[in-house]
């Protein structure tokens, strides 16, 4: 049932906004809305009841095991929420002086240090809003530093074909044509086809290292050296930083430019679609054009960095400092983890990611990159169950979540046929790990012995498997009222 | 675990790096901390910003938020779950989006409504490159001097690399907004696009009718900038003119997102059902299951990027869900009647503000035309130092327009929304007299330059 169901007119919740009905003094009738807008008509309880039994309805990190590749469901400590929403730090306008807000610009450049020391860059602006912005602002940059050069020519931007669908979308935003790099047998980058596309026309590479096939790019040293010497510029996808946090250093492979995911690395909660953080960093070359707002510290003061002390800034991504809300769950997480925690992440996601990919193999289940290491993250591939069972990673997907996970990542790294995408974060006790492997090991042997049961999945939830075809033709977007 | 993979040490497993990138140390992160030293270390850091009585809005509003909100936001089934991919494991956010969405719509007027983007300003670009891609001849957008100064740089900042030019539109001295005859000089320039805030950053409300039907007339698309709490009391962009607003946007904190020094906040961005297909970000339909029973998943995902990559409509992935389940859940609590309710006290407050501080020697009203919640103010003393003073006595006394709007002179921007209280107003009243006046007594005093600035 949706909320508008449960509305009865004129009922409300008295309480919640001003008791009196103020006069409207000054607007006149032709500016005045005429028809009140459809919102319902409940109780405070009606409403609690109604978005409680609807979170009921969603798995979660707090309810299941959500391996989702590339996303890094890890645990969200509840310290961190907690401490982000004191009320001093939610009260606080963003355009108040800096001078009222010392203690919240502390934590900002607090964490803009540890973000440098952990990148191995120069300098991080926390303003992006998510990962796609910060590659927005990262692949701007690049753009803002060939022009500063007049190095006019430079028009396409590199992007292996393995690489998450935010990087060519972000990098035709900054007003480049895109160039795919294709990957060998082993999940690396192409060098020779890499050294062949590269030329004057080259404005910079996009690049994810673990790459989203969950391998390590052996090759990065080359990979920079080929670029650079055509003149272009590195970029880092940092949405795997969680594989290689305080073991390796972007910086030291040769990036120019970075952003994070702290909604992926440092554990703020993904609130079923946002709100995220995806800090930019940048070597000493890119670092006059990093977005603004940036803390910047006098003396013992902290004060707001803009276009007057960077004018050669890509200028302003939103109208405020960035998540400010997320930034402070990172921070809180960063410092409960502190710096020995920090390496442990590395160490358990990637120990975990390596213990299922080796159980599975064990259990029949083919590896894309079977001569690898998995990193914090893994690839499989269902094209031979599909062809001797009919049932796809679709399939096996949906089956799990009647078993009680969530689903890895299906069909993305596109260029592995029906995959998934495995990625179980440090968090998880192996218990969990051992009765996810379980779970897969039943479903392979259903899918030869039932397949069609397994195709039919999921059984147990809300819903049964759902018509998307349908959403897309018969549009239906909003409810309507009806009679 | 490891007896399993067939490794010795876990070091082993990070054997594919080459050893000259396995780095030393991170030095600039500190030791780890227990949960309660960090609390306490938070919870001095909060105490060192202290409270304001607050009178900034520009874009951001101090509205009272249920407690029932955050509370059910909060919860680790909203809160720790991913974007809704596996639609069937997922039917608790996409219903809440769905309900959200037809909210939206309503309020606006509009058909359709996405599932957010970033935030006002983000979307305001959003909806320019929108505009563009279906207008598919211009590639100029006029923008009114009136849109949020911020906005306008953002916009600025992320279509200027498409090679898309922003036109700027000057106010009208008396009354603070865009006069619909200034339009003749851009007739046959070639736009794609008229923004039109609704209230204007001014607070001011604009001749939205006028502006939309002369944006139709000339053969562009007309985007609506409006906030939503002012809807509960203006005409929605829907039903602006003759035809109404083709896109809207906004920012989304006024309803149900507390201040937090900027975010997370979310952009809200609805249109015409024939732009459909044009809308960045995700959008949530219902369908049915294979039993034919009703349910929602994502869908028109043929426009993102991880369907159409470097052919999406943005590169928009992650938005800012959290925030519009608050949203979701602050508009089924206040209903119709709350949320106008919470208009109708602001625009009240407001008022009141405007009246007992333009009764202090030196303090006059700026614009002559109706405003919502907002409101400009000249000083005849400077305004920084004005709101240093005031700063002093615990009260932020408004947007210093100084830098943005030179020619206005020494002008402030003020809000008083539902939570301001008549004694709020004397208090902010009582101190601005004392320092206006004394302003005026012993001129230009070396009040000490703030050096954060
Ligand atoms: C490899 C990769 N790059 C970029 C992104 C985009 O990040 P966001 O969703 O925060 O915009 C993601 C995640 O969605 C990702 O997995």
């Amino acid at each position: 049932m949706l909320i508008f169901e449960h509305s009865q007119t004129g009922r409300g919740n008295p309480s919640q906004a001003p008791l009196s009905k103020a006069e409207v003094k000054d607007i006149p009738e032709k500016f005045r809305r005429k028809q009140k807008p459809l919102l319902p008509e409940i109780s405070e309880m009606q409403a609690v009841r109604h978005y409680t039994r609807l979170s009921q309805k969603n798995f979660s990190i707090d309810t299941h095991f959500y391996p989702l590749g590339s996303c890094t469901m890890k645990y969200n400590p509840r310290a961190c929420n907690k401490l982000a929403m004191l009320p001093n730090l939610l009260g606080r306008h963003p355009y108040a002086p800096e001078s009222t807000g010392q203690g919240f610009l502390a934590c900002m450049y607090e964490l803009q240090e540890m973000l440098k020391d952990v990148t191995g860059m120069k300098a991080v602006s926390l303003t992006p809003l998510a990962g796609a912005q910060g590659e927005f602002a990262g692949v701007a940059m690049i753009r803002a530093y060939h022009e500063s050069r007049g190095d006019q020519g430079r028009t396409e931007i590199l992007v292996p074909d393995a690489a998450h669908g935010t990087n060519p979308a972000t990098a035709v935003m900054c007003g480049y044509t895109v160039r795919e790099i294709p990957t060998d047998a082993n999940g690396d980058v192409d060098i020779e086809s890499l050294k062949a596309a590269v030329g004057p026309q080259t404005a910079g590479l996009m690049l994810t290292n673990p790459s989203t096939l969950g391998v390590f790019e052996r090759k990065i040293h080359e990979i920079s050296k080929i670029v650079h010497e055509a003149g272009g510029l590195l970029y880092y996808d940092g949405a795997n930083l969680n594989a290689i946090l305080g073991r390796v250093k972007p910086g030291d492979m040769g990036f120019d430019v970075i952003h994070m995911n702290l909604h992926k690395t440092f554990s703020t909660p993904h609130g079923g679609g946002g709100p995220g953080a995806g800090p930019v960093a940048a070597n000493s070359r890119l670092e006059p054009f990093l977005p603004v707002p940036i803390v910047g510290q006098v003396q013992d003061k902290y004060l707001w960095e803009t276009e007057k002390t960077r004018p050669q800034s890509i200028g302003r991504l939103s109208a405020n400092m960035g998540n400010a809300g997320v930034l402070l769950r990172a921070y809180v997480y960063a410092r409960l983890l502190g710096r020995e925690g920090m390496h442990r992440v590395a160490e358990f996601s990637t120990l975990n990611a390596n213990y299922i990919m080796a159980e599975l193999a064990r259990r029949g289940f083919i590896l894309a990159f079977p001569k690898r290491r998995a990193t914090h993250e893994f690839v499989l591939t269902f094209k031979q169950l599909k062809e001797e069972t009919g049932v796809s990673a679709m399939d096996v997907a949906k089956r799990l979540l009647d078993k009680g996970f969530h689903a890895p990542t299906t069909y993305f790294p596109l260029l592995v046929p029906e995959c998934f995408l495995i990625e179980p974060t440090e968090t998880e006790a192996k218990e969990e790990l051992d009765r996810f492997i379980a779970a897969m090991d039943e479903i392979l042997k259903e899918a030869h012995s039932s397949a069609e049961m397994v195709k039919g999945a999921p059984h147990t939830l809300p819903v049964k498997r759902l018509d998307d075809v349908r959403a897309a033709r018969e549009l239906d977007l909003a409810w309507k009222r009806t009679g | 675990m490891l007896a399993s993979i067939g490794v010795k040490s876990i070091n082993d497993l990070f054997d594919e790096i080459p050893e000259n990138l396995r780095a030393g140390k991170l030095t600039q992160v500190p030791e780890g901390q227990s949960e309660m030293e960090v609390g306490r270390l938070m919870q001095a850091r909060a105490n060192q910003d202290g409270t304001y009585l607050n009178f900034i809005g520009a874009g951001a509003y101090e509205h009272h938020i249920p407690a029932a909100v955050w509370e059910i936001v909060t919860r680790g089934e909203f809160y720790s779950a991913y974007t809704p991919y596996q639609a069937e494991a997922s039917q608790g956010t996409l219903q809440l989006l769905y309900e959200y969405q037809t909210m939206m719509a309503s309020l606006t007027g509009m058909d359709v409504s996405n599932a957010s983007l970033y935030d006002g300003a983000s979307g305001l670009a959003e909806s320019v490159l929108m505009a563009v891609r279906a207008h598919k001849q211009a590639r100029k957008i006029l923008m009114p001097s009136t849109v949020h100064p911020i906005y306008r740089r953002v916009v600025q900042a992320i279509v200027k690399n498409q090679n898309i030019e922003l036109v700027e539109i000057p106010h009208g001295n008396e009354g603070g907004h865009t006069i619909p005859e200034s339009l003749k000089n851009y007739e046959g320039g070639e736009f794609a696009a008229l923004v039109i805030p609704q209230p204007n950053f001014f607070g001011v409300l604009e001749e939205v009718d006028a502006l939309t039907d002369w944006a139709h007339a000339h053969n562009m698309f007309a985007i609506g900038l409006v906030n939503p709490t002012a809807l509960a009391l203006l005409t929605p962009p829907g039903n602006w003119g003759e035809k109404g607003a083709d896109i809207t946007v906004g920012e989304g904190q006024p309803l149900g997102a507390p201040l937090s020094s900027g975010g997370p906040y979310y952009g809200f961005l609805c249109c015409k059902q024939a732009l459909v297909r044009q809308m960045p970000g995700r959008i949530i339909g219902r369908t049915v299951d294979k039993n034919g029973k009703s349910g929602f998943a994502l869908t028109l995902q043929a426009r993102e990027q991880h369907i159409r990559r470097s052919k999406a409509t943005s590169n928009i992935c992650t938005n800012q869900g959290l925030v519009v389940a608050a949203s979701t859940i602050y508009m089924a609590l206040l209903g119709p009647e709350g949320l106008e309710r919470v208009a109708r006290a602001s625009h009240a407050n407001t008022l009141a503000l405007v009246e007992r501080l333009t009764a202090i020697k030196g303090v006059t009203r700026v614009f002559n035309r109706p405003v919502f919640h907002e409101a400009v103010l000249r000083l005849d003393a400077p305004v920084a130092d004005a709101l240093r003073a005031l700063e002093a006595q615990g009260i932020l006394g408004g947007y210093d327009l100084s830098e943005h709007y030179p020619h206005l002179g020494q002008a402030l921007l003020i809000c008083a929304t539902e939570t301001r209280t008549r004694e709020d107003i004397e208090q902010y009243a009582f101190h601005l007299e004392r320092i206006v006046s004394k302003r005026r007594l012993d001129p230009p005093c070396a009040v000490k330059a703030n050096p954060n600035v």
